[in-house]
């Protein structure tokens, strides 16, 4: 089976690389066209903020190749809310995988933003949560989140109720790091990885 | 449920925990690697590896550890110690590291905390203050310290909490000098106070004695995470036995068993 982890301008994709590793999985770390088209599966990883993962995206073309997969294809943090219709970060325009806009956390004097640390996810709805414990910690760090809607597949609760991981046909995403999310996080993706 | 967070650190020297570490279990007790992943199976919630090696030869020992502990462990953690430009931060980070804890240079230059925030984003930049409560001019302040808390700056802690966030850290690691190493509680109200004021999260350090300081600390004291060392180096307190002291008490706890 062939992986490929997307390659573009954001941030800590070392630690996916590393999760994998621990799997036993192999994988290629690229952001060639050709390659991504004719993988298996497809990870899109990444920590960054949205307009200036995006603006890279658009130039080189990738925002293009990624709604077109066919594949499985797996987002995670920065990488879900590209996948969503619209960022309230920087107001950027997304990839619109998902319809569905990305909005910040309303400030409370009690809740702080980020939302940073570990949190419950619950509703799941997805093969990827397949034998992961009710109501499993995630590890999560944003700001900025996707409301509840029709593609939600795993909840999580932070001041509102937030998608923790969306679904739609081919297409995977996990607002939490997976990858450093103790033994639930790899569980999921080991579970991608057998879809 | 946003969970409190334990942490516990370990000082390296060399690539060796180097705080007097008793751990029959380990194969290699002052190995750094196997007691993270020891402490992350046992429910630790993040880890945090300060090096206070001086030397060169010991800057690139300790990014071959962060390399290893990245590839061991599955929770996240923050690397410090000496960190001091943006190459510094950048080798960490490419080694695998989550964060990185700044201290000593953001004092010296508070610019730095802005540029490692844009270059790297505010979630992975760390601001760690050392506090100790002296006697200025002013009668006595909460005052930041550097060179591992021995060294008096002239800045108060409490308004430099709310600068470093304002210039972009995502987290603040809080030891107060006067209650780390006494056994007898974390500083509650100045790590009240700056939490409070705080819209990042904030790790309370210095002073755990007992798992009430833990329970204190995250109630009275606000703290979104506590951290300590050598409580559990010495398994005075176990994290699992702490995680599960704190859930009774209805704190929000990670309970991974």
């Amino acid at each position: 089976m062939k992986t490929v982890i997307v390659k573009y301008n954001a941030g800590n994709v070392q630690s996916v690389m590393y999760a994998m590793d621990r799997i036993g999985a192999s994988y290629l770390y690229t952001d060639d066209e050709a390659e991504i088209r004719s993988a298996d599966k497809v990870i899109f990883p990444g920590v960054g903020e949205a307009s200036t993962t995006m603006n890279y995206l658009r130039k080189v073309g990738l925002d293009k190749v990624i709604p077109s997969l066919k594949q499985p294809v797996f987002g995670t943090c920065i990488g879900m809310q590209l996948m969503c219709r619209f960022s309230e970060e920087n107001n950027t325009t997304c990839m619109g995988i998902f319809d569905v806009d990305v909005k910040r956390f309303p400030a409370t004097p009690e809740m702080k933003v980020p939302h940073m640390g570990w949190n419950n996810i619950f509703d799941y709805k997805s093969a990827l949560t397949a034998e992961v414990a009710d109501s499993a910690y995630m590890y999560f760090v944003h700001s900025y989140a996707a409301p509840v809607c029709e593609y939600t597949v795993a909840t999580c609760d932070y001041v509102l109720p937030f998608s923790a991981m969306l679904q739609k046909d081919n297409f995977y995403a996990a607002q939490f790091h997976c990858e450093i999310s103790g033994d639930s996080g790899q569980k999921i993706i080991e579970n991608f990885l057998k879809i | 449920m946003l969970t409190k967070r334990i942490i516990p650190c370990l000082d390296v020297k060399d690539g060796r925990t180097v705080k007097g570490v008793n751990f029959v279990n380990l194969r290699d007790a002052g190995d750094a690697v196997e007691l993270g992943a020891l402490y992350a199976e046992q429910g630790a919630d993040e880890l945090v590896y300060l090096d206070i090696t001086a030397t060169i030869d010991g800057r690139s020992t300790f990014i071959d550890l962060v390399r290893r502990v990245a590839q061991t462990i599955n929770i996240p953690f923050t690397v410090g110690g000496g960190i001091s430009s943006i190459a510094d931060v950048s080798a960490l980070l490419h080694a695998g590291a989550d964060k990185v804890s700044i201290n000593s240079a953001a004092v010296r230059n508070p610019d730095l905390i802005n540029e490692l925030s844009l270059e790297f984003g505010s979630q992975c930049i760390v601001v760690a203050i050392d506090t100790r409560y002296i006697e200025t001019e002013d009668g006595n302040e909460h005052i930041v310290h550097t060179h591992g808390g021995r060294k008096p700056t002239e800045i108060r802690s409490i308004p430099w909490a709310k600068e470093v966030e304002d210039r972009g850290a995502g987290e603040i690691l809080l030891t107060s000098m006067d209650t780390d190493g006494t056994k007898n509680g974390f500083a509650l109200e100045l790590t009240a106070t700056i939490s409070g004021n705080a819209n990042i999260p904030v790790i309370a350090s210095g002073g755990a004695g007992n798992m009430d300081h833990f329970y204190d600390v995250f109630t009275t004291g606000k703290a979104d995470a506590g951290l300590a060392a050598s409580i559990f180096h010495f398994r005075e307190i176990g994290i699992p036995d702490l995680k599960e002291y704190l859930n009774g008490k209805n704190l929000p706890m990670r309970m991974t068993k």
